[in-house]
């Protein structure tokens, strides 16, 4: 392991719009090392890992590559100059077969120049066979499984002479054995002398196999450390120690009855697994986890877009079957996506038929629609919501993004529901128009709703949340009370034992 | 106002036309063949309106044409056979919905695009009435012409028709929910089915109804002459496309009214008497329609790019 660092990140820095996703972030990786790469949901990771690909073109600060200064890098030029990326989701061609993923990555372009299928294949094997994986180079991408994919983007790195590798979360999808196999392979590029850039939330791996950590949070670097230095509490503390930058409201009511419970309810042929918990009127309940710990899934069957096909579902005491997003709704349940610009509203509609979209059987129980009931309902959403709009007629795509939640927010209240699951509400939108919705959230709560609320911003859960739940691989790992610290919510979610309080 | 822009520059073009018209050919504003080419235009209205609805849930059906032949050619046997016109009709729709179930089905449960699904039933449909009718005409007795009316009352009844019916789909489309339905799911499937819409349901139901009102335009067709080809409607699926298009409907879902697609309709419809009165080559007829289309989806498509840029 020499000393001067092979790629260096210094003070980058990066925004998108309002959003400043790196605030500054140092990063030095050697030759020969393997570097973890740490932080919770939205610390700046992707970004990072983006700017380091040219995928995306820093605000300010300096990349250096074996000491030279890159300047304008874009991924055309990175992947030239030896950096290369992993991704969780293998970008490859799936209708191509294995050798020609590999030569489209490998062999200049020259457009008119005969292809040597022979000379394809040869290489192929060859570089399937540098990284131990026993994969037909004739094959179909398309045929193989994601770890089977994965190691065909790690040739394709290696065959490109790439010296530093990213790997972003790779052993997300993979079972034990195909773990110790890519273990074995990030060991063999370290003996090679490449640099390992290696990104994942599981602690027990990155100790194992990092020679260096670094911590991102909230776009910042807060501390490289060797790995002998740290253990996994030095680690989840460096990744939540933070001051709740942001007041939230406090909860005004106490809990009326139990509303919402759930016993072993899952949807086993989506891969869910049992979840029990239960939500009384007026709590509003958090869920937090990581990416991918299955919290959007278990809504997503609440709302009978997955419909459970195991456990029990009560609402008010009552045992209810959830079949379809209709059932969900005539039972009082609302659903306010995720991705709010994909599928939380309908862009191109205005305002006033975005809102009552899905309460139309409430509003029109004929059938046809009554234009002047529509617009006096969306008006009293804008006024109470505060959406911010000349009138209820114009388009929804016009709006901001936390006027576009509120729309989304409204369509639901419409609805009069019983239940509110609420997921990530608060992403991509302004600070201010974030704490409008928390207090929305807790007036709702008032009201007598029972609020799961869904986000992976950890202030905001432990900010907003009358008692906690953290998922992780699709189960309930722990419930915790309102008052439970970042660290005990952090451990939770990554499968370390939480102090003080019993899960 | 901004909202029906597309709309209201189709109307301003026709009015642009037909005042031209005025001053150059007024010979062109005679009561009887421009009736009479209403007359001939209603049933394509009619299809077209439909096409329109298909195109807003963002499918496409290019089978209506075949549709079209097979209601007009067994509309004529029963005819021929001595039904009654009282009961001619609602068969006439029966099989429409029909043909448009089977397209519906193929589309909304099996998920297959559009495109293919209609491709096949246009040439299958046709290939069959050919094999079975061998290009055999359909003799009419005569009670069927014109509804049993005198010609010009025929006319007036079949066109106050059409546009009767376009009134009802436009409402329709503007005060039923589920006309609500179609924009939502147009634009965005998966966002109506997260508020409770069935984009599955919503997209069988619009091609049966594709389906049946091309039974009833089959029928106006059928009472204005003696006769049924068997290659009636051969090419109906273009002209009702490119009615919708040039009326506003966007391509690509979610966006376009019926009362766009009669403007649209008209303004293609009048081209070719319009030439015929101006002394222009009938040749240029294809290429102005041609070049009017073009310049609806270029609108379009400026439209699409400003509304992206925000």
């Amino acid at each position: 392991m020499s000393e001067r660092p092979l790629l260096a990140f210094r003070r980058i820095t990066k925004s998108f719009g309002a959003v400043r996703a790196l605030r500054g972030v140092d990063l030095e990786v050697r030759a020969g090392e393997v570097h973890a790469l740490l932080g919770e949901n939205g610390a700046g990771k992707s970004t990072l890992i983006k700017v380091a690909t040219g995928a995306h073109a820093p605000d300010s600060g300096v990349i250096e590559l074996a000491g030279e200064t890159l300047e304008r890098l874009d991924p055309a030029l990175a992947r030239r100059r030896g950096i290369a990326c992993i991704y969780q989701q293998p970008a490859l061609f799936p209708e191509l077969s294995v050798a020609e993923n590999l030569a489209l990555r490998l062999e200049p372009a020259a457009g008119w120049r005969r292809v040597a299928w022979a000379e394809r294949h040869r290489v192929a094997l060859a570089l399937l066979a540098r990284i131990g994986a026993e994969i037909d180079p004739g094959r179909e991408v398309g045929t193989l499984s994601m770890p089977e994919q994965q190691l065909v983007e790690i040739a394709s790195a290696i065959g490109a002479g790439a010296r530093v590798v990213i790997m972003d979360e790779p052993t997300a999808s993979l079972t034990r054995r195909e773990q110790e196999r890519l273990f074995g392979i990030v060991n063999a590029l370290r003996r090679e002398g490449v640099a390992v850039i290696y990104i994942s939330h599981r602690l027990e791996e990155i100790l194992a196999l990092a020679d260096r950590v670094t911590v991102l949070r909230d776009g910042q670097s807060v501390a490289s450390r060797l790995r002998a230095e740290v253990d996994e509490a030095t680690l989840i503390r460096l990744m939540v120690g933070r001051d709740v930058a942001q007041l939230y409201p406090p909860s005004e009511s106490a809990p009326g009855a139990v509303r919402l419970a759930l016993r072993g309810l899952c949807c086993r042929s989506a891969g869910g697994r049992p979840v029990s918990f239960e939500v009384r009127a007026g709590e509003v309940y958090g869920l937090a986890g990581l990416v991918g710990a299955g919290r959007t899934e278990l809504a997503r069957t609440l709302f009978g877009l997955t419909p459970a096909d195991a456990g029990e579902l009560w609402i008010d005491g009552e045992r209810v079957t959830i079949g379809s997003p209709q059932a969900a709704i005539a039972h009082g349940i609302a659903y306010v996506p995720e991705d709010r610009r994909r599928h939380g509203v309908v862009l191109e509609l205005p305002i006033e038929q975005n809102v009552s979209l899905a309460a139309w059987r409430r509003l029109f129980p004929l059938g046809w629609l009554r234009r002047d009931r529509e617009r006096s309902e969306a008006r009293e959403f804008v006024r109470a919501l505060a959406i911010r709009t000349p009138d209820t007629e114009t388009a929804t795509a016009n709006l901001s993004g936390g006027n576009q939640q509120k729309v989304a927010l409204a369509r639901w209240l419409a609805t009069r529901p019983r239940v509110l699951l609420l997921d990530e509400p608060t992403q991509g939108v302004d600070v201010g128009a974030k704490s409008e919705i928390h207090r929305l959230v807790r007036r709702f709560a008032a009201e007598g709703m029972a609020v799961v609320l869904i986000s992976s911003d950890l202030p905001e859960i432990l900010g907003m949340s009358d008692r906690i739940g953290v998922m992780r691989g699709g189960e309930l790992a722990a419930e915790l009370p309102g008052g439970a610290g970042a660290t005990q919510v952090m451990s939770a979610a990554l499968g370390q034992p939480v102090e003080g309080t019993a899960a | 106002m901004n909202r029906w822009i597309r709309e209201w520059s189709v109307v301003g073009v026709l009015a642009l036309l037909l005042a031209y018209l005025a001053w150059r050919a007024p010979a062109f504003f005679q009561l009887q063949p421009l009736l009479s080419l209403l007359a001939r235009e209603a049933p394509s209205l009619v299809v077209a309106c439909g096409v329109a609805m298909v195109i807003i849930v963002r499918q496409i059906d290019i089978s209506v044409g075949s549709q079209f032949s097979v209601c007009s050619v067994i509309a004529g046997l029963l005819a021929a056979a001595g039904w009654p016109l009282a009961a001619v009709v609602p068969v006439a729709v029966l099989i429409g919905g029909s043909l448009g179930l089977v397209n519906g089905l193929l589309v909304a449960w099996l998920g297959l695009p559009s495109i293919v699904v209609t491709l096949a039933t246009l040439v299958a449909l046709r290939q069959c009435l050919n094999l079975v009718r061998q290009g055999e005409f359909v003799n009419l007795p005569e009670r069927i012409q014109w509804l049993g009316l005198s010609q010009s009352q025929g006319q007036w009844l079949l066109v106050g028709g059409a546009v009767g019916l376009v009134a009802v789909l436009a409402w329709g489309l503007r005060h039923l929910a589920a006309g609500r339905w179609l924009y939502a799911v147009g634009s965005d499937a998966e966002a109506a089915r997260l508020a409770g819409i069935r984009p599955r349901a919503v997209t069988l139901g619009t091609f049966v109804l594709m389906g049946a009102l091309t039974g009833i335009a089959a029928m106006m067709n059928v009472v204005q002459s003696p006769q049924v080809q068997p290659l009636t409607g051969s090419g109906l699926e273009l002209k009702a496309i490119a009615a919708a298009v040039v009326g506003g409907v966007a391509i690509s879902g979610g966006r376009g009214t019926v009362w766009g697609v009669l403007a649209g309709l008209l303004l293609l419809a009048c081209i070719s008497p319009a030439m015929v009165h101006l002394h222009i080559d009938a040749y240029w007829e294809k290429a102005i329609q041609g070049l009017i289309i073009l310049a609806a989806v270029m609108v379009e498509g400026l439209r699409r790019r400003r509304n992206h840029a925000r």
